[in-house]
């Protein structure tokens, strides 16, 4: 199970490096990730040691961004035929969507792990609680790897590629503000109170945003990974389903 | 000893659309069989059953003794299997490539190195090797997807179309690789191709419609042929109509065939074909001996492929029709 997992990871991310994929990506959440910091989020003007305007982005960056990533991960297999070839090498499936997810989660880490010079500027600046820095870094980390399984399950409904990106962003969109007031109006009023919180709790935002503020809670990081088990699961169901 | 390839009941079923029809056969160690019949016939389809990519609907393949369905693991491992259109990542170089199906495959240590030097040297990839298989030719790509289907020395090949679009010289070089592993392995290929499985199968199978109209040597095949024994004869315009009435007048000749029109040497054609089981060159022949008739050229038909091909696959839609 580990060595086909680890043979198809190691190919995915020769292929990001081997694209302008992944120049692309890392150059541009950079870039975004930065401008937005300095520009929109007033970074200076707050005056204030943290990186919360540099976190508070990474939903709205990931939005965008992930199903790009993640949109040619299975529907370029169907589409080229090469998933032909990949399914009938002696490989479990889990092995290999569980490769493919951890190949673009790995990539993401590492752009996310590039953003490092905003960490040292805030450093030198003040003297901000570090403490939260790296839980805020780890919970986008897992922010990220909820979207990507979205996207890889999206992926692996159709060969079109254009389709997979507008899927991933729409749904993407919805788990991250349902826990916004507009969501929750739609459903306050007929909906009973359960369903409700239930809505509310499946919000991307808030257990970011849970995070971000420095309160670690087991809660949160083990709802990313149950989102990110869930799609993955779904994804080899499709897979599996998509053979018959 | 179990056959390398047992199918049995094989269905699939594409909505309303039955593509696959309770499809049987198995082949040995050392059969090349080819895997004949016109597009849309079911060809592919049952050769993604038999190599584990789509789930069949009934009926099970079994590899080597592995069964598809319950051990799917341990029967991939035994064939090596070139899709129709040799997919393969355009990122990649041939290289790299075939280094990931190795892993994929898992490979190692001398066992690896062994199977990608040989893989390489088979497919004469070795010019290539470092350049993105994307910017490769047709037969270079064609020739990286035999190199992955070999690379593990299976014992059961499955290659679906492994000529299409290739050049002459190139498909004789993909017949003459298929030659050399014939004897140690079990091959299946498709085609529609005819003078392909004259060249290298030992034996046909002909598919219309998802089911087996006809299944044997492609000598059997060519015997089922009307043209099978039959004699042409090339003569001269003018001695026309004393050749056919020297033909008629044999006894075992049961019809004429003739082509009237004069060809660009200014020649006619006629065409005998026997009655049942005989062979009718000897009679021929000694008639002709007898005779002043000048004779340009005289051949017996071996049977053509096609005219079964045709027969076989036509015949069948008619009565479905």
């Amino acid at each position: 199970m580990l060595t086909p997992l680890w043979t198809i990871c190691r190919r995915e991310l020769a292929s990001y490096f081997a694209t302008p994929v992944a120049l692309v990506f890392i150059v541009v959440f950079l870039a975004l990730s930065a401008a937005l910091t300095f520009f929109v989020g007033n970074f200076f003007v707050r005056g204030q040691a943290d990186l919360q305007s540099f976190f508070m982005w990474h939903p709205w960056l990931y939005l965008f961004l992930i199903p790009a990533m993640t949109m040619r991960l299975w529907a370029e297999e169907h589409k080229t035929g090469t998933i032909e070839m990949l399914l009938t090498l002696p490989m479990p499936l889990p092995a290999i969507v569980l490769g493919k997810f951890l190949a673009a989660w790995l990539f993401t880490g590492l752009a996310l792990a590039l953003t490092f010079p905003i960490w040292i500027a805030v450093n030198v600046l003040g003297r901000p609680d570090n403490g939260v820095i790296i839980a805020s870094y780890f919970g986008s980390f897992l922010m990220a790897g909820a979207f990507l399984s979205i996207g890889a399950c999206l992926s692996a409904v159709t060969k079109n590629q254009v389709i997979a990106f507008v899927l991933t962003a729409c749904l993407c969109f919805l788990f991250t503000v349902s826990g916004s007031p507009v969501i929750l109006a739609f459903f306050s009023g007929w909906a009973p109170e359960g369903l409700l919180s239930l809505v509310a709790g499946l919000s991307f935002l808030e257990h970011f945003q849970a995070i971000m503020r420095g309160v670690v809670d087991v809660r949160d990081g083990f709802y990313f990974l149950s989102v990110i088990t869930l799609f993955l699961f779904m994804n080899t169901v499709i897979v599996e389903w998509r053979k018959a | 000893m179990t056959n390398a390839i047992e199918i049995s009941g094989l269905t699939k079923r594409f909505g309303p659309i039955l593509a696959v029809d309770h499809v049987s056969f198995s082949v040995t160690q050392g059969e090349v069989l080819g895997f004949l019949g016109p597009n849309g016939a079911g060809k592919s389809t049952s050769m993604k059953m038999i190599t584990g990519f789509l789930r069949p609907d009934a009926g099970r393949s079994q590899i080597c003794g592995h069964d598809m369905d319950s051990d799917p693991l341990a029967a991939k491992r035994k064939i090596g299997y070139l899709p129709e259109g040799a997919p393969a990542y355009g990122d990649m170089t041939p290289a790299s490539y075939l280094k990931f199906i190795a892993d994929a495959r898992g490979l190692t240590g001398a066992k690896r190195a062994q199977g990608l030097e040989d893989a390489i040297a088979r497919s004469h990839l070795e010019h290539v090797l470092y350049q993105p298989i994307e910017t490769l030719s047709k037969g270079f790509k064609r020739r990286v997807g035999l190199a992955q289907a070999i690379l593990h020395n299976p014992p059961v090949l499955v290659l679906d179309e492994p000529t299409d679009g290739l050049d002459p010289n190139q498909k004789h070089e993909v017949r003459q690789m298929i030659r050399d592993m014939a004897a140690e392995k079990c091959i299946i290929i498709s085609t529609h191709i005819l003078e392909e499985v004259n060249a290298i199968c030992s034996r046909a199978l002909i598919i219309a419609k998802g089911k087996i109209v006809a299944d044997g040597t492609p000598h059997d095949l060519e015997t089922r042929s009307p043209y099978h024994n039959a004699v042409t004869v090339v003569t001269a315009p003018q001695a026309l109509e004393d050749m056919v009435a020297l033909l008629k007048a044999l006894p075992d000749v049961a019809t004429l065939d003739i082509e009237d029109q004069p060809d660009s040497h200014g020649c006619v054609k006629v065409t005998a074909f026997p009655q049942e089981d005989r062979m009718i060159i000897n009679q021929i022949s000694a008639a002709l001996q007898g005779c002043e008739l000048p004779v340009r050229e005289m051949t017996v038909e071996r049977g053509r492929l096609e005219d079964v091909f045709r027969q076989v696959t036509l015949s069948d839609a008619h009565n479905a029709a």
